[in-house]
């Protein structure tokens, strides 16, 4: 057992791309935690998803060993955050099995906005931060501008910044040893009755739920039976281990450790994350304090395209939940889409990223409807309601106001750009607080804007207006009175509840018509004319035709064609198949989401 | 076949099932002067391969005879590519060893597609002497620029001239025409059937133009080019319906009409899922619940042949499920429809079904479910596929 003394424990944590796994993987190459042979790029990046998309969306801890300038063996227990602003949730529980973490900053790109969002949870954490720079080997890396931007936002002197490249390499010895130098040992107490933190967890088909810990106090033996707190939930430790990164079993883990634990438990709800585990035999007074459960930004219906597999959709949410504890849901029904979850989310990769999930890691068919905010609904009796979807708005006899959520925005972006991003926030509704200058030639600026404007396209907006030189960090603020109407889908003249929407007054003609233009385009023509109109209450503001359907068919089919038609037809049935009948219409699932893509 | 006083309308139910029991040869001649532009056929254009017409006849008389005997034959159908491109000995040299290896019936149909330009007199008479009655020619359009956009190098004149020549030497005639090329218009369409319907023609196959994958077309039309339009198509379907009807064409397929007792039988025959032995590059055949298809490079084709193996590319044994479901969507192409059983009967208690008798798209007339709208013969065929193996 590795004495606390030996042991360090930290997140590295940066802005999304500054190349913390890239960095992890010179962790483990220099470490010797993982052969050349096992190497490959961002090597702890194990999903399909964050493979393909090159992000890291789960956080992953491991364990490596480093002989410092002592010449002792340190234990380091390392974890890789996600950088977008949607998996924060993320970074926050891997902050809080840690005592110190490497703050990351692209050479090339200066501080950024979750630069800073992250290096304030650190610090609210009460974190050791150590200021990396990274990307040095780059032509464009300015080193001296960046780090006095660093000292600038944490303090201290600009011989604290470390620089590396996580590409070449240089520099990570010298990080390593800093992090031996100056990141605390782990507090907590050997002789104390176990205790360990939940941060995260997964279900495996033949182990049941599989939880990773950070042990607080005592330790835990194999075989030892443990519970966990919050749900009383009695088991024995069947096996627990290490991360090195592969999964590596140890008799013990004690206070300091980091490691996973397998108690057979296939009875989902019994473990959660957040949960305190202790000893049954001699268990602690009191658990861990748990983690704040993260606010979903926005919400969204998820239903299986075909009915019967809504069961299946459950089942999948609640096993998905174990490795993504910010997902919230609860069931609902939809007129047009049949029994399915209204699905919260921490933005809309969040939601993409879900999805995705969903069908590949559970094989399930689905279709999202279009996401929206939660809002307020003040009744004339004076009782408030719950928006999370335009079905649930009150009809506009009872109602005597909505309310929507605002954000606090973060903008960070080169001075040069000051001028359009005021705009492009103006035309969002959007309210401007303080501006702050990072350095002479970058600036903050603050914003209070509603949840609804900035957060479905607003991002891709700022970027190509500000050439990619712009990030953005936004957290809840309040709730504030909005001139607020639902716009009504007709489809063959029956409103579809799955394609209402709550837009502001001043856009809802806009948003009428290009929606019914956009339907138009993807709904495919039917046996007869249908009709597509958008509505606010029983006023029509919108209408198009989708014409009827003339032809359908293949002009040849000889001996030679029969098996190729077949083939094709058979794979237009395919397409066929994941269609939804809304009434006698028949609608793809891309059109459930086509209020998402109106360029306005 | 029975000898009836009149002959039999082509969209006969009787006529259609009966010929699930008939069998076919499939010929395949590849060689094409140049490759049109919409064409995804298996074909040789003239330079590409240096394999002579001798030698592809040659491997396809030796894989003919790799194949069992059979008997009661009842159509010989030479395909392409452009079968008028070869000597008509070399034609007559293939029927003749069909003869060896079945027995083709009196009256059997022997039919050969042509291009126009390559009509002469002498060569009908030649086809009638090896036994050819009936013969297609490849008109597409009347109108220059229409055969232009489409490839084509012959004119009117000679079209008009190589089907009344033929009538004249007593073959059965028909012509293939393509309608809805993006640079035609309604006029240009009504010039193209009425021409040819009044040049006396006894059958008609009128296919809407079709981008297929891997044309020269489909690159053009993915590079932003014009593409054949639903409606535009569906305009000029109908107007050939009205001309052919008016000219004593009786529709019997989704895109083929023809005067009584002029059907075309090897058609007729594959729709209702009748067998037939395909010999030559890209050809189909379908043989004891079996359906194979041939290699479509002429070069493997005949070094396949010449190491006495078959030259199949793949085959396919039908299902029991399967073979009920294709029986629907193949007859469904035909006017006369299928007759009504279990299979159909479960089909139209689906949801989809259901929808489609409320609208009229499909009904059931004397014991048969049809299609009334052929244009959407597809949309039902779809839904027909989608019926899972427990429905039937
Ligand atoms: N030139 C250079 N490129 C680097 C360096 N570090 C990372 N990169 C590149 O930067 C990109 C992003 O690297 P990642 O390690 O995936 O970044 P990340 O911070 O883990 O990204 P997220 O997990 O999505 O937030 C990749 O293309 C890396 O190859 C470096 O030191 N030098
Ligand atoms: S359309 Fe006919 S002539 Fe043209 S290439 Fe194809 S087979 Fe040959
Ligand atoms: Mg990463």
């Amino acid at each position: 057992m590795t004495d606390p003394s030996r042991i360090r424990n930290f997140s590295i944590i940066a802005h999304i791309d500054h190349g913390k796994s890239t960095l992890a993987d010179r962790l483990l190459e220099r470490t010797g935690a993982i052969t050349a042979r096992e190497m490959r790029d961002q090597v702890l990046d194990t999903m399909d998803i964050e493979r393909e998309r090159g992000i890291t969306i789960k956080a992953n801890a491991v364990r490596i060993e480093f002989v410092a300038a002592d010449g002792h063996t340190y234990q380091l227990n390392l974890i890789d955050t996600p950088g977008h602003v949607d998996f924060s949730y993320e970074v926050s529980r891997s902050l809080e099995a840690c005592e110190g973490a490497l703050l990351l900053v692209d050479a090339s790109q200066g501080i950024e906005a979750q630069t800073l969002a992250n290096a304030y949870l650190a610090i609210e954490n009460g974190l050791e931060i150590i200021p990396v720079l990274n990307k040095i080997d780059l032509p464009a890396a300015e080193p001296e501008r960046v780090s006095r931007e660093m000292v600038g936002v944490l303090g201290g002197t600009v011989d604290d910044v470390i620089q590396v490249s996580a590409k070449t390499g240089d520099g990570v010895g010298e990080l390593l040893q800093a992090i031996v130098d100056r990141l605390p040992v782990p507090h907590g107490d050997r002789n104390a009755p176990f205790r360990a933190m939940v941060f995260d967890s997964y279900y495996d088909t033949y182990r049941g739920v599989v939880s990773y810990i950070r042990v607080v106090d005592g330790r835990v033996k194999v075989h030892e039976p443990v519970e966990f707190m919050r749900t009383g939930h009695r088991v024995e430790a069947d096996d627990l281990g290490i991360m090195t990164p592969s999964q590596v079993s140890r008799k013990t883990l004690a206070a300091g450790d980091v490691g996973y634990l397998v108690t057979g438990t296939k009875e989902i709800e019994q473990i959660r994350v957040g949960d305190t585990v202790t000893s049954s035999v001699n268990p602690a007074s009191e658990p861990l304090p748990g983690y704040e459960e993260p606010k979903p930004m926005v919400f969204s219906g998820l239903f299986p395209t075909d009915g019967d597999d809504f069961e299946r959709l459950r089942e999948a949410l609640d096993k998905l939940r174990l490795n993504d504890s910010s997902l919230q849901y609860v069931a609902e029904t939809s007129r047009a889409l049949g029994f399915g979850f209204r699905v919260g989310f921490l933005g809309l990769l969040h939601m993409e990223i879900v999805r995705e999930r969903l069908e590949r890691e559970y094989d399930l068919d689905l279709v999202a409807t279009a996401p929206s905010v939660e809002y307020r609904a003040g009744l004339t009796d004076g009782t408030i309601v719950e928006v999370r979807s335009p079905q649930d708005l009150p009809p506009t006899g009872k109602l005597a106001y909505i309310e929507e959520p605002f954000v606090k925005v973060m903008i960070i972006t080169p001075k040069e750009f000051v001028g359009v991003v005021m705009e492009l926030v103006q035309q969002r509704r959007g309210e401007m607080g303080d501006m702050t200058y990072l350095t002479e030639d970058r600036v903050e600026i603050h914003y209070t804007v509603p949840l609804s404007e900035i957060v479905f396209d607003f991002f891709d907006q700022l970027k190509s207006a500000t050439r990619g030189y712009a990030s953005l960090d936004y957290e809840p603020n309040e709730y504030r009175k909005s001139d607020l109407v639902r716009v009504d889908i007709l489809l063959n003249n029956v409103s579809v509840d799955a394609f209402s929407s709550i837009v502001h007054r001043d856009r809802a003609y806009r948003y009428g018509k290009a929606m019914s233009e956009r339907l138009r385009k993807l709904i495919p023509r039917q046996l007869f004319d249908v009709p597509i109109q958008a509505a606010i209450g029983s006023r029509i503001i919108a209408r198009e035709t989708i014409k009827a359907r003339r032809k359908d068919v293949t002009a040849k089919c000889y001996g030679g064609d029969i098996t190729r038609k077949k083939k094709l037809l058979a794979k237009q049935k395919e397409g066929k198949k994941k269609m939804k009948m809304v009434g006698q219409v028949e609608v793809p699932p891309e059109a459930f989401v086509a209020a998402l893509r109106i360029d306005e | 076949m029975t000898v009836t006083a009149e002959p039999r309308r082509p969209d006969d139910a009787t006529l259609a099932d009966e010929l699930a029991d008939t069998r076919s040869v499939y010929i395949h001649i590849p060689f094409c002067r140049r490759r049109c532009p919409y064409c995804d056929f298996a074909v040789v254009a003239a330079g590409e391969s240096r394999i002579s017409h001798r030698t592809y006849v040659d491997a396809v008389l030796q894989d003919m005879r790799s194949e069992a005997p059979w008997f009661a034959i009842s159509a010989i159908n030479f395909g392409g590519g452009t079968p008028s491109a070869v000597e008509p000995g070399l034609i007559a040299e293939l029927i003749r060893r069909v003869r060896d290896i079945a027995d083709v019936t009196t009256g059997a149909e022997i039919s050969l597609e042509a291009n126009p330009e390559d009509w002469t007199e002498e060569f009908g008479e030649a086809l009638r002497g090896a036994g050819v009655n009936r013969i297609t020619f490849g008109v597409q359009s009347l109108d220059p620029t229409i055969l232009g956009s489409l490839g084509r190098t012959h004119d009117a004149t000679a079209a008009i001239q190589a089907i009344s020549g033929a009538r004249h030497l007593g073959f059965s005639v028909g012509a293939d025409l393509i309608f809805g090329t993006p640079a035609e218009s309604l006029q240009s369409w009504r010039a193209t059937a009425e021409t040819t319907l009044s040049a006396g023609i006894d059958h008609l196959s009128a296919y809407g133009l079709t981008v297929e994958r891997g044309t020269a077309l489909s690159r053009e039309v993915a590079a932003g080019g014009p593409a054949p339009d639903q409606d535009d198509q569906a305009d000029k379907y109908e107007l050939t319906q009205l001309l052919a009807a008016q000219a004593g064409l009786v529709q019997y397929e989704v895109s083929n009409y023809a005067r009584p007792g002029h059907h075309c039988i090897y058609n007729l025959s594959t729709w209702a899922q009748g067998e037939y032995l395909g010999f030559g590059v890209g050809a189909h055949g379908h043989r004891d619940a079996m359906r194979y298809r041939n290699v479509r490079r002429i070069e493997k084709y005949v070094e396949l042949v010449t190491d006495g193996k078959r030259p199949w590319a793949g085959t396919e044994r039908s299902e029991h499920h399967d073979y009920r479901i294709e029986r629907l969507f193949l007859g469904l192409r035909r006017m006369a429809g299928v007759a009504v059983d279990e299979t159909v009967v479960r089909f139209l208690a689906t949801s989809d079904g259901q929808r489609y008798l409320g609208a009229g798209l499909v009904e059931v007339i004397n014991e048969r479910l049809v299609v009334t709208t052929p244009l959407l013969t597809d949309t039902v065929a779809r839904s027909v596929l989608s019926l899972s193996p427990d429905d039937c």
